[in-house]
């Protein structure tokens, strides 16, 4: 095949997807000549699973990425169509922020974004190999021979790579949808000495709104009072739509029961690993044989079509199953499925070979992120493409990376684990991965990160003073109510009214906020200096008063975290090490830790062996 | 290293003094919430010695110097605390007791040194011979640990974990599954829960053999007749320990408790030689006696006098001593030997039979090493564990305890999940330093196991 110069840039991300978007925009954010390549410019940052950003967990990444200054949040504020606060019965730090999505908007709207940020060029073309030179990477080669150059690569190719598709016993090479798959960069990534391996998930039928009986299905709407998740939206009011919840049965089972043996899942076809959280319907009844219903949400792809999720669904049974299946569902009994659930398999790498600057140990100057990394969902995949985009920005000034730690964001977690941990199943945040959840909450991801990227560059001015302006106010507000004086007798009726021990003497507003059941809103008749204050602001304040006990009790384990975080460890030689047991040995010469915290975390390594590995590295600084 | 940690740093029993350690920067805020000096004054002078009481709940626990050393001119190049409390284990231990309390974790062997060196105080050939240490010291904590895996302990405390780890199970499957189709724990279900694991931790500091040893010592009995030499024995063992520590008497006047260390194993022991006197029917009641003895005690002297033959007497108390945790003593070896040497090592085949001539001070060391043997074998601590490493694992479970406490505490005021899960945690993460394991991808493993969810 002939081949011909392109084009140069400082850095190439392969993919638009949901990682490969938010790399390419952070990048050219931050000044760096860069192009986006993708099979098809039609699924830039397509959602082909659920119509979803957030949830638990994910939303809270999602509130991090806005705070650093990427696209996600922005975008899904553009194109919801119904929000939800997940959790709100529950504490401040596990609420968290869903919103369904109009999937066309919502691609046409990130498209229109990159077709008009400075610096960014995005193409559509599949990459056929990397070039490297001397461990170095050089740039990409497409299949139409087209050859561009870059200082920085970032491989962000989803469930693209290597695609398979399976429905029942039909199985065929795709990309997701139907998408052509990306056929010929495994072989290369092989051949550099990359081990790949192999990955499975899948997403549920599509069905025809048109044929569904809503009348048998129980109504779920959004909030009344909309959150937005972009820190720079105060506020968003739109006309939202429900989704709908209904259940399987019996009659549901024995069907799938009676198939099992044509699903694509059980017939041994399927090699990649598939995630524990995301079964299929067929595998939920075969290990819970104990349940004898399911719940399943109906909810709408956008506006403009009458194509419907079926959350819950997930399956590999043929065609003729799936639409038997459904038909036994209230609500569903004349289901015309448009579009059938499949099971998709495809390449992807062990992350432990990537450093926690999301670049590869072994070859300079590439980077990945997302599906690619052994992730899975949305929100997972652009927090990694973002800090990829970032990462790779500042190795090309030869800047220090751009790391977050665990006690500082959810996206700090997620990369610590892939990375240091490793995963055996595509990797999905939950709330319960973060250790310092009670800190790390949705409603301070601004106040948490902002500052971090607008010193780097990423986070915009108008950001910047955002942020500002809310510390200030919060600051004045808390100030106000430890000087402001409740009188008791002004007070006392209002306490009475929820049963709460009159006070004998006067009071501020900051120690009665401390009582569980008094709350900030609840107070505004007895408090005449209060000002009108947005919402975000005085809860903050009432979160910061209210659980200030707990706070500082994770405030203190954090603080032993990152003593062991700072212990650098630099040009340590792990095979010198006489104490260290081998097993140890070995875990530390593949994971390369850069810290002694982040060396206790991987596994097979042993306290004791953290102990002769500190007091080795004292050793050799005397020596 | 942010931690403060307390020892014992003088050997256990040993002289008039016994000295109590802490070095790390909540030193100073311990001692002056524990100590109270003579005058009102709350400050304290580096390097001063000043004289007073370390007071408990308004009861004085003891009459003590203690001196403050101000880091970082000390041995650890952190902030350290001494204080001289009255010799004796129960005043030392009581002191340390309490200190272990306040938040202070109780230090690993070799650990005041290990941070000396860490914080830049040993010089370079010091700091070999503690690179050698600590290698040597972390291989063989290793092997405690896998010991202690398969240990008695660990599976009791695996129980508990496990019970712990469901509600944990269902708590965050509540929190990061909000729309799933789970019935929530209730808030009486959580604290009956956590009530039933506060129960179990508690008894198994109370119960536990390691626990009661760490606090009482190792309990040895010295049975045989009167007049073998069960006092000279009991006089050399303090003699050789260099301490005769306490001397309190057991619940019946006739039985003698002395408490005495040898090397760096606290020992009490139970000398039976009161109960002839207070008795008419001596030999009946005196057997019976021995044998409740006998079966309380972790470890049994058994002495006979080599210069006589056997009696009746003698022979009853052989028939109870014959199980394994005994150690056979011929005494009076200097004199004639009458005793049936040849029947002693058939009843006896294998024990120990140690040959002493206590009143010349003969023999008396090996009897002391066949004592550190038999403790360190793994026959006295059946689960085979290492009293050190058990002082971190008490510390542990004491850990796990307190916030399980706290947690029941969250549930009483009907806190929201996450915040009843901040204590929880911590508490699985105590145990967890006992058996090994970390909590989260136990607790993913659980939540996917037992709760059906997905897309």
């Amino acid at each position: 095949m002939d081949t011909f110069f392109a084009g140069k840039y400082d850095i190439i991300v392969v993919g638009a997807g949901h990682a490969g978007c938010e790399a390419g925009l952070s990048a050219a954010r931050l000044n760096k000549k860069t192009l986006v390549l993708t099979i098809n410019l039609d699924s830039i940052a397509m959602m082909p699973c659920n119509p979803s950003i957030g949830g638990t967990g994910k939303g809270h990444l999602v509130r991090e990425i806005d705070a650093l200054g990427g696209q996600m949040g922005l975008n899904i504020d553009k194109a919801f169509i119904q929000s939800k606060m997940l959790n709100t019965a529950k504490g401040p730090a596990v609420h968290s922020l869903r919103a369904q999505a109009d999937k066309t908007r919502y691609h046409i709207e990130m498209k229109k974004v990159m077709e008009n940020q400075p610096m960014l060029d995005i193409k559509q073309t599949e990459v056929k190999s990397l070039i490297v030179e001397n461990n170095q990477v050089k740039g990409v080669l497409t299949t139409t021979g087209a050859k561009y150059e870059a200082k920085r690569v970032i491989l962000a190719t989803g469930t693209y790579l290597g695609g398979k598709i399976f429905i029942g016993s039909s199985i065929f090479q795709s990309g997701p949808n139907g998408l052509a798959p990306s056929l010929y960069l495994t072989e290369n990534l092989n051949d550099l000495s990359l081990p790949m391996r192999r990955f499975k998930t899948g997403t549920p039928a599509r069905i025809n709104s048109r044929t569904l009986n809503y009348d048998l299905m129980q109504r779920e709407d959004g909030d009344k009072k909309i959150i937005p998740f972009s820190f720079l939206n105060d506020s968003l009011d739109i006309e939202q739509v429900p989704c709908w919840l209904t259940y399987t049965n019996t009659k549901t089972h024995s069907i799938l029961i009676d198939n099992f043996h044509r699903s694509a899942l059980f017939s041994g076809e399927i090699e990649g690993t598939g995630p524990r959280y995301c079964p299929s319907i067929e595998d939920k009844i075969n290990r819970f044989s104990d349940k004898d219903r399911h719940q399943l949400f109906i909810e709408p792809e956008g506006l403009d079509t009458n194509e419907m999720y079926v959350q819950g669904m997930s399956t590999s049974m043929p065609e003729d199953v799936q639409t038997a299946f459904m038909k036994t569902i209230p609500g569903l009994e004349n289901v015309e499925v448009m579009r059938p659930a499949y099971a998709i398999e495809y390449d992807c790498i062990d992350p432990t070979q990537l450093k926690l600057n999301l670049e590869f140990k072994s070859i300079k100057g590439l980077f990945s992120a997302g599906q690619f990394n052994g992730s899975s969902g949305y929100e997972e995949a652009a927090a990694q493409g973002l800090m990829a985009g970032i990462n790779a920005s500042l190795s090309i000034d030869e800047k220090d990376p751009f790391i977050l730690d665990r006690s500082e964001a959810y996206i700090g977690v997620l990369i610590d684990d892939l990375v240091t941990k490793g995963t055996n199943e595509p990797y999905r945040m939950m709330t319960s991965r973060s250790e310092y959840r009670l800190l790390l909450r949705q409603d301070n991801a601004d106040l948490r990160l902002t500052k971090k990227s607008y010193e780097i560059g990423l986070a915009s001015e108008e950001r910047y003073k955002k942020l500002q302006d809310k510390i200030v106010a919060i600051e004045r507000e808390l100030h106000r109510m430890e000087n402001t004086l409740l009188k008791a007798k002004d007070v006392n009726p209002l306490l009475e009214s929820i049963n709460s021990s009159p006070l004998k003497d006067s009071i501020s507003i900051y120690n009665l906020l401390k009582r569980p059941e008094v709350f900030y809103d609840f107070l505004e008749p007895v408090d005449p200096t209060r000002t009108d204050l947005r919402e975000d602001i005085w809860k903050q304040c009432e979160i910061q008063i209210k659980y200030q006990g707990y706070i500082s009790k994770q405030l203190k384990q954090v603080e032993k975290f990152k003593s062991l975080e700072s212990k650098i460890i630099k040009d340590i030689d792990f095979d010198k090490i006489e104490g260290l047991r081998l097993e140890a040995r070995q875990k530390l010469n593949e994971i390369k830790p850069t810290s002694i915290g982040q060396a206790s975390r991987i596994s097979g390594v042993s306290p004791a062996d953290i102990s002769v590995l500190l007091v080795y590295m004292e050793y050799k600084r005397r020596k | 290293m942010s931690e403060t940690i307390v020892a014992i740093s003088s050997a256990i029993g040993e002289g008039a003094i016994g000295i109590v350690r802490m070095s790390g920067p909540d030193s100073l805020n311990v001692l002056s919430e524990i100590f109270k000096k003579n005058n009102k004054s709350h400050t304290f002078r580096n390097k001063q010695m000043y004289y007073g009481h370390i007071i408990k709940d308004a009861l004085i626990l003891d009459e003590v110097m203690v001196v403050y050393m101000a880091g970082p001119h000390t041995y650890t190049k952190e902030d350290i605390v001494e204080i001289y409390c009255h010799g004796g284990i129960i005043a030392i231990k009581r002191v340390l007791d309490f200190i272990l309390e306040k938040n202070v974790k109780m230090a690993a062997p070799g650990e005041f040194t290990q941070r000396a060196f860490l914080n830049g105080r040993l010089d370079l050939s010091q700091a070999e011979a503690v690179m050698d240490l600590v290698s040597a010291k972390t291989d063989k904590g290793f092997d405690v640990a896998l010991d202690q895996l398969k240990g008695g302990l660990s599976s009791q405390i695996e129980v508990i974990r496990q019970s712990l780890l469901k509600v944990v199970g269902h708590l965050e499957v509540c929190i990061d599954y909000p729309e799933e189709d789970i019935e929530s724990l209730t808030y009486d279900q959580i604290g009956l829960a956590f009530t039933e694991v506060e129960k179990q931790l508690e008894a198994l500091l109370k119960n536990s053999k390691n626990g009661r040893i760490i606090r009482e010592g190792i309990k040895i009995a010295i049975i045989g007749k009167p007049n073998v030499g069960k006092s000279s024995l009991l006089n050399a063992l303090l003699k050789e320990a260099r301490a005769i520590v306490t001397d309190i008497a057991g619940t019946t006047r006739d039985v003698i408790e002395e408490h005495l260390n040898i090397q760096g194993i606290p020992i009490k022991i139970i000398d039976t030689a009161g109960i002839r006197e207070t008795t008419d029917q001596i030999e009946k009641i005196g057997v019976e006696r021995s044998k409740i003895i006998f079966n309380e005690a972790d470890m049994v002297l058994f002495v006979l006098n080599a210069s006589e033959p056997l009696t009746q007497e003698d022979r009853i108390l052989m028939e109870h001593v014959s199980s394994k945790k005994s150690i056979i003593i011929l005494n009076k070896m200097d004199l004639d030997t009458q005793i049936d040497l040849d029947y002693i090592y058939n009843v006896f085949p294998d024990h120990e039979i140690m040959k002493t001539s206590l009143l010349k001070e003969d023999g008396i060391h090996e009897v002391e090493e066949a004592i550190v043997k038999r403790v360190y074998d793994g026959s006295v601590l059946q689960d085979g564990d290492n009293l050190l490493s058990n002082v971190r694992h008490i510390q542990s479970v004491k850990d796990a305890l307190a916030s399980i406490k706290s947690a029941i505490g969250a549930v009483n005021d009907q806190m929201p999940y996450d915040f009843i899960e901040v204590d929880t945690l911590d508490c699985l993460e105590s145990l967890g330093k006992i058996t090994g394991e970390t909590i989260e991808s136990d607790i993913v493993k659980e939540i996917f196991s037992s709760f059906c969810l997905g897309k």
